[in-house]
């Protein structure tokens, strides 16, 4: 009974397996195909977008510059204890590189990274390179201490210890106004030298503010342009994109002189007797809202219009039919229909504005500026690229972290970019 | 503003940097504004014709460390800069600069002793001084004090974004004698009250950061005064008809010079440039159209004398006026840049 029923088994496993592994060969054609598709772009993002903002992140890690000028020094520093001053070996290698890098003209560097820690690192360092002897006077540390007092101070050697270190957390703890102490423990800076934390709750408030206002006004325009005739919707909807298409610094230039003290807007509210005085508009906080909503504004209007054009009218009518008030019947029916163009308008407002330089730095005030200022202060200007890169990770981590909570309260789902 | 638009840039930059790796034209970098508009006048397109070099010149607002990213980071587009007291000291030290060619330039003993470096040799002699528009304010200041008094003076004022000159006008409108400015701001007592005497006109500062801007602040009403570069304003009354008036006393001057950064392809025509910039047969052409101090002892005597009164280097200007200390600025720049961001960001 047995014997036939196993040929016919093992023939309709054959069969059926011929029937999977024709069916796995389709599927792995199709992952290809899938895979070769996506393929350019994502090789494309990788190298232009992916690795150039992994690098520019890594470098808020960044200590090359004492261990590429010093390289024996570095190592001996890493063997180093750190308790007290370091033994004659450190001095003496140390004394021979400074010397080499006098020479090559490579100290540079080495005291950038120093004065981020010890404002007087810089001129102490040429000094002693500048004033260094050939050979000893009796030992290198008596000669180097004699040269310039700072190398007979044993917080001078933590930050050279620290300094010859393959990462430094420098950078990150300062974007967020900590330091370590001479013990390398993690402390705030001193009150005076604060101001990133300040900076970052200042971002947040601005991108914040202008969220809630570009809502406020969008809205009823969005909602006025989805219920007209297509006509009439789309030339209006011209208004709407012509500025968004139009330079952003053209749209800043133009604010600064339509909200100046001798601007259009302070002489026609003093002709009209309304003020007496011309109203401070600009280089403040007014200006930057101002600027920034009207600049930001197509982002809040053009989800939330594509998520109203498709809410059919029959909804409201049915609601107010049954007896709701017009009042009712939108924050009941119409209203929960329209959060995901909220959701959508809302999230890109953010996290543009979050992230916005030219137009607080044209129209704003120094009490203004927003992280990206020092971003670009710290890339441009004093070239330091540490605390730039240290300012965009925790801007970048802190965003993350506010959209993490809104895709939880809101769901990712719950929105439509249009 | 967006992504796309970065990456677009940066295709571009990359683009821009496999172009400049090719032979490129001399590149001179000044200041900008109707300043480097007469430099251009007098000494870029004048050399171009004589000597048949392509000039191309570009514009910057200061900082050594804008000068290190172009030299370590390979490559630089810039020849030759003029940079200011600190920023050459520090920038020589540092290894960023060429040494000069004096015997090109005819000698050391042929400048002023403060244009005289081993990486570069003096442009101009500048003043930064309290200014005003004389057709909006009839009764104008006459010392740092005045200025920030603003009771007396209503409206906003406008001062350079950063510590330098900002502190020493500050100490000065405490009533510390110019002479004993620097021996004020050598203590951390003294830079504590420069600071606390900025606090009091915190809330009425426009700070700006190119050496055109306090012109357009004072135009524009923006500013009830402001401090400016002096050749500056006397080039805007002319060419704007108007009527912005200088403050000497308090004003603070300073030597800026021509280096050639280190490695320059073009460092033989940017000698040459320099050569012809310091020649002081073609250095009388700058005072008439912007009124800076010339730093060849034998311009002096060739400038049209009626400009003198407004040149920096009058004598009764040069003594009303404090010398910058440079020495100063190069040990202290950085720390004092990082609490002054600290102070204003606040």
């Amino acid at each position: 009974m047995t014997a036939p029923t196993v040929p016919r088994d093992s023939s309709l496993q054959a069969s059926s397996g011929g029937l999977k592994a024709e069916l796995r060969r389709t599927q792995r054609r199709r992952k290809l195909e899938a895979v070769a598709l996506v393929a350019p772009l994502f090789l494309f993002l990788a190298v232009f977008f992916l690795a150039p903002i992994a690098a520019m992140l890594f470098r808020s890690l960044d200590n090359s510059e004492l261990p590429s000028a010093m390289p024996r020094t570095a190592e001996v520093l890493r063997a180093w204890d750190g308790a007290g001053l370091p033994p004659e070996p450190v001095f003496a290698t140390f004394a021979s590189e400074l010397a080499a890098g006098q020479k090559a003209r490579n100290l540079a560097g080495v005291a950038k990274r120093l004065t981020y820690e010890l404002p007087n690192m810089r001129s102490a360092l040429f000094a002693t390179a500048r004033a260094l002897p050939e050979q000893p006077d009796g030992t290198w540390q008596k000669t180097l201490t004699g040269a310039n007092a700072v190398w007979g101070e044993p917080a001078t050697w933590a930050v050279m210890r620290r300094a010859a270190a393959p990462f430094t957390p420098l950078y990150l703890l300062a974007a967020v106004d900590r330091e370590m102490d001479a013990n390398g423990n993690i402390v705030s800076v001193a009150p005076d030298r604060a101001i990133y934390v300040d900076i970052f709750i200042r971002t947040f408030w601005i991108a914040i503010v202008v969220t809630v206002v570009c809502l406020f006004l969008g809205y009823p325009l969005a909602y006025k342009l989805a219920s007209l005739p297509p006509r009439i919707a789309n030339l209006l909807m011209i208004l709407v994109l012509l500025p968004f298409w139009t330079s952003i610094l053209v749209r800043t230039g133009a604010w600064v002189v339509l909200l100046q003290r001798e601007g259009p807007i302070n002489e026609t509210l003093q002709t009209l007797g309304l003020i007496t005085e011309p109203l401070q508009l600009v280089y403040n906080r007014v200006g930057v809202y101002v600027a920034m909503v009207h600049i930001l504004l197509p982002f809040m209007i053009l989800p939330l219009y594509s998520v109203m054009k498709g809410i059919s009218p029959a909804y409201v009518r049915a609601a107010t039919s049954l007896g709701a008030t017009p009042f009712t019947a939108f924050r009941r029916v119409y209203l929960p229909q329209t959060v995901p163009g909220i959701g959508a308008g809302g999230l890109l407002v953010f996290i543009l504005g979050v992230g916005y330089y030219i137009t607080p730095a044209l129209v704003g005030g120094a009490g203004d500026q927003m992280v990206s200022y020092f971003v670009a202060f710290f890339t441009n200007q004093t070239i330091n690229w540490g605390m730039a890169a240290a300012l965009g990770s925790v801007l970048l981590v802190a965003t993350l972290v506010l959209y993490w909570i809104y895709a939880k309260l809101v769901g990712v789902d719950g929105m439509k970019m249009g | 503003m967006s992504w796309k638009t970065n990456l677009f840039l940066g295709a571009a930059l990359l683009g821009a940097t496999v172009a400049s790796a090719e032979a490129r034209d001399l590149t001179v970098t000044s200041w900008g504004g109707n300043y480097q508009d007469a430099q251009r006048e007098v000494y870029f397109a004048p050399f171009s014709k004589k000597t048949g070099t392509k000039v191309v010149d570009d514009s910057w607002n200061g900082g050594v460390g804008a000068l290190r990213a172009k030299v370590e980071g390979g490559n630089a587009d810039w020849d030759v800069v003029q940079v200011e007291a600190e920023e050459l000291a520090l920038g020589c030290e540092e290894g960023l600069f060429e040494q000069m060619d004096w015997s090109a330039l005819g000698g050391k003993d042929k400048f002023i002793p403060a244009a005289v470096h081993e990486c570069g040799v003096g442009a101009i002699v500048w003043t930064t001084l309290i200014t005003y528009d004389g057709a909006r304010l009839k009764e104008g200041p006459k010392s740092w004090a005045d200025f920030w008094n603003t009771e007396k003076f209503p409206g906003k004022r406008g001062l350079r974004r950063g510590p330098k000159y900002t502190l020493e006008f500050a100490l000065m409108a405490d009533g510390v004698e110019p002479s004993q400015v620097y021996q004020t701001l050598g203590t951390d007592a003294g830079i504590d009250r420069a600071f606390k005497k900025l606090d009091q006109i915190k809330s009425s500062m426009v700070w700006w950061e190119a050496g055109a801007q306090p012109q357009q602040l004072l135009a524009s009403g923006e500013v009830a005064m402001t401090s400016a570069y002096n050749a500056r304003i006397a080039a805007a009354n002319k060419s704007d008809n108007r009527d912005f008036r200088i403050v000497w006393p308090g004003g603070v001057y300073a030597v800026d010079s021509w280096v050639i950064l280190r490695d320059s392809p073009n460092k033989e025509a940017g000698m040459d440039l320099i050569a012809f910039m310091s020649d002081p047969v073609n250095q009388k052409n700058l005072p008439p159209k912007v009124p800076y101090g010339v730093t060849n002892k034998e311009a002096t005597a060739l400038v049209d004398p009626a400009v003198l009164p407004i040149m920096p280097t009058e004598p009764g200007n040069l003594a009303a006026g404090l010398e910058l200390n440079t020495d100063f600025w190069v040990a202290n720049i950085e720390r004092l840049t990082e609490r002054f961001n600290a102070w204003v960001g606040q």
